[in-house]
């Protein structure tokens, strides 16, 4: 703890509805420092994979996170298919990114509402949020749910999309195109919104490396990093786009950075509508992968998402763990968050920065460390008492 | 003041938004294949107990058959129910139906049994 006056901020909603807790070190306006604790929603998602088989697990990884659950579930079968080590349908492949991409226009078009919301622009929270349940009825008419899809399986994708679809998905992108076009020219235009974006949370490359930041909060920095195209999967490989990246280094980037990513996710669907091939849309397997393990990479809205899954030859998994990005985010938030130089961090700018990197903690809280402040203790389970907890009695 | 034009003109336009639940609830859209509150068909199930091999949530116990034409019959406790249909993927006869009901709210779990 350092001197100065210190302000707790959360655990109750913090920016954003979701449990994380920040001690800021202030001087004044300026932030000084800042301290992040996280841990508060702990779900056991890992140690409950390991009591459910392969196909009940499905469901269950689309709740670690309720909107990015396409990149969470595609990920997972992705890595059970790298255990079969089979190749899966071509025409799954594509529908799996048209379902992603639709995935990704949502999450961005949420965040820009929600950007609106944090800076005090409540019209642009309203109007982006009206224009996203386009977005939503169509993943609804795709999938038959309007956030958990639930079209991932194990081999392929569940369900087709139909010529009627096909017509609903391509009148859908024509009015996103058209509105994000609006959006992209209120963003660069709109003085009260770029009074409070421009230079604040800045993050230069360098923190970017070292801190390991991903997704649109690393490619707002000058870093062109994203899975889909440094490590292509499902039909990436084949559908052109272009990494956005700008080089601003702050919150208007981020912005500018997820805006034109809508473009390209629309451009994606468009292909996949126009070159997805025929065929089977699901590829049967059986209920128990090879002994083995595997590791599997997608990038999901916020950033890399990753999973590692160890098998042992029975119809659950040994071991499953999960890296969901915001965890790869956090650590360059503090540096966000700490005034150094010419770079003042006020007050006021807190929660804008909180939701730059698009957070979502509860996906995020993998591990757990005990404190007890009173006897300045501190201490982790290990495995074998994590173990011994688990076991029933 | 890039939104001003676009404020004025949303003055007169329809709402956005529906009036539910107690008016214009006909004017929700309802897509084809939304995964409501399963339906099951005794009549059509034969005991196979796929569906609870592949439910994620326990929502689906095997029970003896009354009847005694299969070696066990599924019931389903929807207030544990994902609604992620993979039951309805899985089975044979398709006695298992999403339907489009998704008004599922109540006071008892004990009534949210599907039979």
């Amino acid at each position: 703890m350092s001197d100065g006056f210190q302000i707790i901020v959360g655990p109750q909603h913090p920016a954003l509805k979701e449990p994380e807790s920040f001690t800021f070190t202030v001087d004044g306006e300026n932030v000084v420092k800042a301290e992040v604790r996280i841990g508060y929603a702990h779900k056991g998602i890992e140690k409950l994979a390991e009591t459910k088989t392969y196909i009940q697990n499905i469901p269950l990884v689309e709740r670690i996170c309720g909107i990015c659950n396409v990149a969470h579930t595609l990920c997972y079968c992705q890595n059970i298919e790298y255990l079969y080590g089979k190749e899966i349908p071509r025409r799954a492949e594509y529908l799996r990114v048209i379902i992603e991409e639709l995935n990704r226009i949502h999450s961005h078009l949420l965040w820009v509402g929600v950007a609106g919301h944090e800076v005090g622009f409540d019209t642009l929270f309203m109007l982006v949020w009206r224009d996203r349940e386009v977005v939503m009825d169509l993943i609804e008419a795709m999938t038959g749910n309007r956030v958990s899809t639930a079209l991932m399986t194990v081999g392929g994708v569940r369900r087709d999309v139909t010529p009627e679809l096909e017509q609903k998905l391509r009148k859908g992108m024509d009015i996103l195109e058209e509105r994000t076009k609006y959006y992209r020219k209120v963003v660069l235009d709109e003085r009260s919104l770029l009074q409070r974006l421009i230079g604040v949370g800045r993050l230069t490359s360098a923190e970017v490396v070292e801190h390991s930041a991903v997704g649109p909060t690393a490619r707002a920095s000058g870093i062109k990093s994203d899975v889909r195209s440094d490590d292509p999967y499902a039909a990436h490989d084949e559908v052109p786009f272009n990494v956005i990246s700008y080089d601003s280094c702050d919150l208007f980037g981020r912005t500018v950075v997820r805006v034109d990513e809508t473009f390209e996710a629309i451009n994606q669907v468009r292909y996949c509508l126009d070159h997805m091939p025929s065929g089977p849309i699901r590829m049967r397997l059986p209920n128990t992968p090879p002994r083995g393990e595997a590791v599997s990479r997608v990038e999901a809205p916020r950033g890399e998402d990753i999973h590692y899954v160890r098998s042992n030859g029975t119809d659950k998994p040994e071991r499953y763990k999960i890296r969901a990005p915001t965890l790869g985010n956090l650590s360059a938030l503090v540096e966000m968050l700490t005034s150094k130089g010419d770079y003042q961090v006020r007050i006021a700018d807190i929660p804008v920065i909180l939701a730059g990197i698009d957070p979502c903690m509860c996906c995020m809280d993998r591990s757990v460390r005990f404190v007890e402040p009173a006897k300045d203790r501190e201490w982790m389970l290990d495995w074998e008492q994590l173990k011994q907890y688990s076991r029933r009695n | 003041m890039a939104m001003t034009p676009e404020v004025y003109r949303n003055l007169f336009k329809k709402r956005a938004t529906i009036l539910y639940p107690f008016k214009e609830r006909e004017l929700i859209p309802i897509p084809k294949g939304l995964r409501g509150k399963p339906s099951f068909d005794l009549q059509k199930c034969i005991g196979c107990s796929m569906c609870l091999r592949v439910c994620p949530s326990e929502t689906i116990e095997m029970i003896d058959d009354e009847e005694g034409k299969r070696p066990k019959r599924p019931i389903f406790r929807i207030d544990r129910c994902t609604f992620c249909a993979q039951c309805e993927d899985v089975c044979p006869t398709h006695a298992i139906v999403m339907s489009n009901n998704f008004e599922l709210a109540g006071f008892d779990r004990k009534q949210m049994l599907l039979k």
